[in-house]
């Protein structure tokens, strides 16, 4: 009966409710295995707290990493790309006509010649 | 070639409408280029509905027969309709930009790039 | 009531245009009595819209023509055989995107109700809301070309006044004027296309249009300029800058409905290459040009978003790219339906592939621009770099933001990994290179939308939020239905497929069942 409910690519076949069972077992056997842990611990003399070699721990708004930090090496890499498509997006009106402008008559061109 | 003269002051219009849409640096004129445009398809559409030697499509003791496409002038009425409305929009948005950022040149209104 | 349902889908239009002008008279009366008006008719308007659809899937297309008594004068006896009225011709492709809409546009609306509450000027804002729905859906249902023009400059104008309604310092005023400009000159180019066409067969009627069409050279200048008009109008990359702008700078509400608009111009732009020039252009040649563009918006929609700080530029830039995907499976499609080494199948999966994208499109891309207008809602910022923390107290939004991002990324099982698999099967039978970019994109929009659920939803709790609370309850239920829908149409893909998008896909492609189903089987 399941078997119905399998999206048929022609060369493929993808089944989420056998996905869902799989998740569902998986995270059963996770929540056996995490309930047979030590539950005798106890939190409240500041034993799970960050430990930061003794120093004071900064406020909280300086530990959170913020957007624009995040991905550094990601765009570090693709400085060459992003400097070739940045000038691009300009704010400017006239370009944003003159692109449109642009590529009509280069998919005319391309109609047109390749008829 | 006078049969296609009203064809040939279409492509004109629309042309320097594109120019001024493309080439100033002024918001306004750049709104003025898209009346041109406007103007110049209104004029596009009347142009092809027209018939030598015909009247006006009105019915009532109309002397001949023989009448323009009145198709084609409900499709222009439509149009400048929906054109009068687009330059009001376009205008007062004009408006309330030049409140805000004190010029109408389109490189200084440029605050949303990237 | 035989009377309302044979005339259902006129009152698609005419209900959200009858409420649109009455809102700004029954503003005087308060704003509860005008929040009560605008739910009975977005309600209406909706539940409209899924009978039409019903009514569309179970029996054939559905043409409707405004000003007769019966079905048979549709084609006046002395015509010649060419229905003169102005016709919605609603097919079971109309029928999918009239599906689309109907869900859409009720949630924003409930949503507008508690996320407009601060702000003034609302009798403004919901009359040009009611006029978006109704240029909307005017262009999804229409069979006529220039009521097309005239239903795409209403959504346009409407949808341009209302991106620029907060005003914002100005900014917002600019992204309207953006948005208007570009999307004037696009239907005055429309207009020449529709003109050209008119000049030749004498008829507006898309069905009459594509039985006559001889492909002459004006016909292929009116391809072209009908062509980009409507790529222009949904964000394709290079025509795209307009579209990060405006939907950064609109209402979330608006933004959620612009997306459907854009794929309303994108159904059209299937429209004009598959009906109305239906076996005339180069399927080859127009199929490349629109995989070509595809993956253009696919690639640079998706590596724009990654370095961005505002929240809703960032989707914005995703749109676009999700605007490729949809691109690529038709492309590939109208590209293989006519190769001779690839079987049909190849080229119908593609196509079913694309159309299904662009439901969960509208869907997971409409609840993803809700959820940041949660965020700016509560916290008052947009600007990535300022937030952070509020998984603490905004759990549902969190909830819902991950089922969203899971779900454009493409992951398992929500609906964006059952409409990419039919993508990425079918374009890597029909070129490897193609599938491989799409996959790679694929992975950089889940790198984009981690880095926005890092940067709003985890960390400590920052001194500045600590009072913000959960979103308000109209705000839920919409993100909740549009969040239920994510997850249904993921986990049961093959039902959707078969009873929604195989119609549309079968609807699209068989342009002689369009023409006979208007024309009578002449």
């Amino acid at each position: 009966m399941i078997e119905s409910f399998t999206l048929s690519t022609g060369f493929g076949a993808w089944n989420a409710i056998f996905w869902v069972i799989a998740f569902a077992i998986a995270i059963i056997i996770g929540w056996l295995i995490w309930s047979r842990g030590e539950k005798t611990y106890d939190t409240s003399a500041g034993s799970t707290a960050p430990f930061l070699s003794g120093n004071a721990e900064p406020e909280k708004a300086a530990v959170h990493i913020r957007a624009g930090n995040l991905y550094w090496g990601y765009t570090e890499a693709l400085s060459g790309y992003y400097r070739f498509i940045k000038p691009f997006h300009t704010g400017n009106l006239s370009d944003y006509f003159l692109a449109y402008l642009l590529v009509t008559a280069l998919v005319l061109i391309v109609v047109v010649i390749l008829k | 070639m006078i049969d296609n003269l009203p064809f040939l002051v279409v492509a004109g219009t629309i042309m320097i409408g594109l120019y001024a849409i493309l080439m100033k640096k002024d918001l306004i004129k750049m709104i003025m280029g898209i009346s041109l445009v406007e103007s110049g398809v209104n004029l596009f559409l009347i142009a092809l509905g027209y018939r030598w030697d015909s009247i006006a499509p009105i019915f009532t003791g109309a002397p001949s027969l023989a009448m323009v496409m009145p198709t084609v002038q409900a499709l222009t009425l439509t149009s400048i309709v929906i054109g009068v409305a687009t330059l009001a929009l376009l205008l007062s948005l004009v408006m309330v930009i030049y409140r805000y950022y004190h010029t109408t040149d389109v490189r200084k209104v440029t605050k949303l790039q990237g | 009531m035989d009377i309302l349902l044979s005339n259902l889908p006129g009152l698609l239009i005419a209900i959200p245009l009858l409420g649109a002008f009455i809102t700004p008279i029954l503003s005087r009366a308060g704003d509860s009595i005008r929040t009560t008006w605008i739910l009975i008719i977005t309600t209406l308007t909706s539940l409209c819209g899924l009978l039409v659809a019903s009514r569309v899937l179970e029996s054939g297309p559905l043409v409707y023509a405004f000003g007769v008594d019966a079905l048979s004068h549709v084609i006046p006896p002395d015509s010649g055989g060419i229905p003169i009225r102005i016709i919605f011709t609603i097919d079971p492709a109309s029928a999918f995107m009239l599906i689309i809409a109907s869900i859409v546009g009720f949630c924003i609306t409930l949503y507008s109700i508690s996320s407009m509450e601060k702000l003034s000027g609302k009798d403004g804002f919901y009359t040009l809301l009611l006029l978006l729905i109704a240029g909307v859906y005017g262009m999804i249902a229409t069979g006529d070309l220039f009521n097309f023009f005239v239903f795409l400059e209403i959504s346009s104008l409407a949808g341009a006044a209302l991106v620029a309604y907060r005003i914002d310092k100005g900014v917002a005023a600019e992204a309207g004027l953006k948005y208007a400009a570009l999307s004037t000159l696009g239907g005055m180019l429309f207009l020449v296309g529709i003109g050209l066409l008119y000049a030749q067969y004498n008829s507006l009627n898309m069905a009459v249009i594509a039985d006559r069409m001889q492909l002459t050279s004006l016909d292929i200048i009116a391809f072209v300029l009908f062509f980009t008009a409507l790529a222009m109008k949904c964000g394709a990359v290079p025509m795209h800058f307009w579209t990060p702008d405006s939907y950064a700078m609109a209402p979330s509400a608006i933004t959620a409905f612009l997306v459907v608009s854009s794929q309303a111009s994108l159904y059209a732009l299937f429209r004009v290459c598959f009906t109305l020039y239906g076996g005339q252009i180069n399927p080859l040649t127009v199929g490349w040009i629109i995989i070509i563009l595809g993956v253009l918006s696919m690639f640079v929609g998706v590596t724009m978003a990654i370095p961005q700080k505002d929240v809703k530029r960032l989707m914005a830039y995703h749109a676009v790219s999700q605007t490729g995907y949809m691109l690529l499976g038709v492309g590939v499609g109208l590209a293989a339906l006519s190769s001779t080494c690839l079987s049909q199948s190849v080229g119908m999966m593609a196509l079913k592939g694309g159309l299904f994208h662009i439901m969960n499109h509208a869907l997971y891309k409409g609840l993803l621009f809700l959820t940041a207008g949660v965020i700016m809602y509560r916290c008052g910022t947009r600007n990535l770099n300022q937030l952070g923390g509020l998984g603490h107290s905004m759990k549902w939004t969190m909830v819902f933001f991950m089922i969203g991002s899971l779900a454009i990324a493409g992951i398992p099982p929500f609906n964006g990994f059952a409409s990419k698999l039919l993508i990425y099967e079918s374009t890597f039978l029909f070129n490897p290179i193609l599938a491989v970019i799409a996959m790679v994109v694929s992975i950089l929009t889940l790198a984009s939308f981690v880095k926005v659920f890092h940067s709003m939803f985890m960390g400590p709790v920052l001194p500045e939020y600590q009072d913000v609370k959960e979103a308000p309850m109209p705000m839920l239920i919409a993100m909740g239905i549009l969040a239920c829908l994510v997850v249904l149409f993921g986990l049961f893909p093959q039902q959707v497929v078969d009873m929604l998008v195989a119609p549309a896909a079968s609807a699209l492609v068989d342009y002689h069942g369009y023409i006979s189903a208007v024309l009578g089987g002449a």
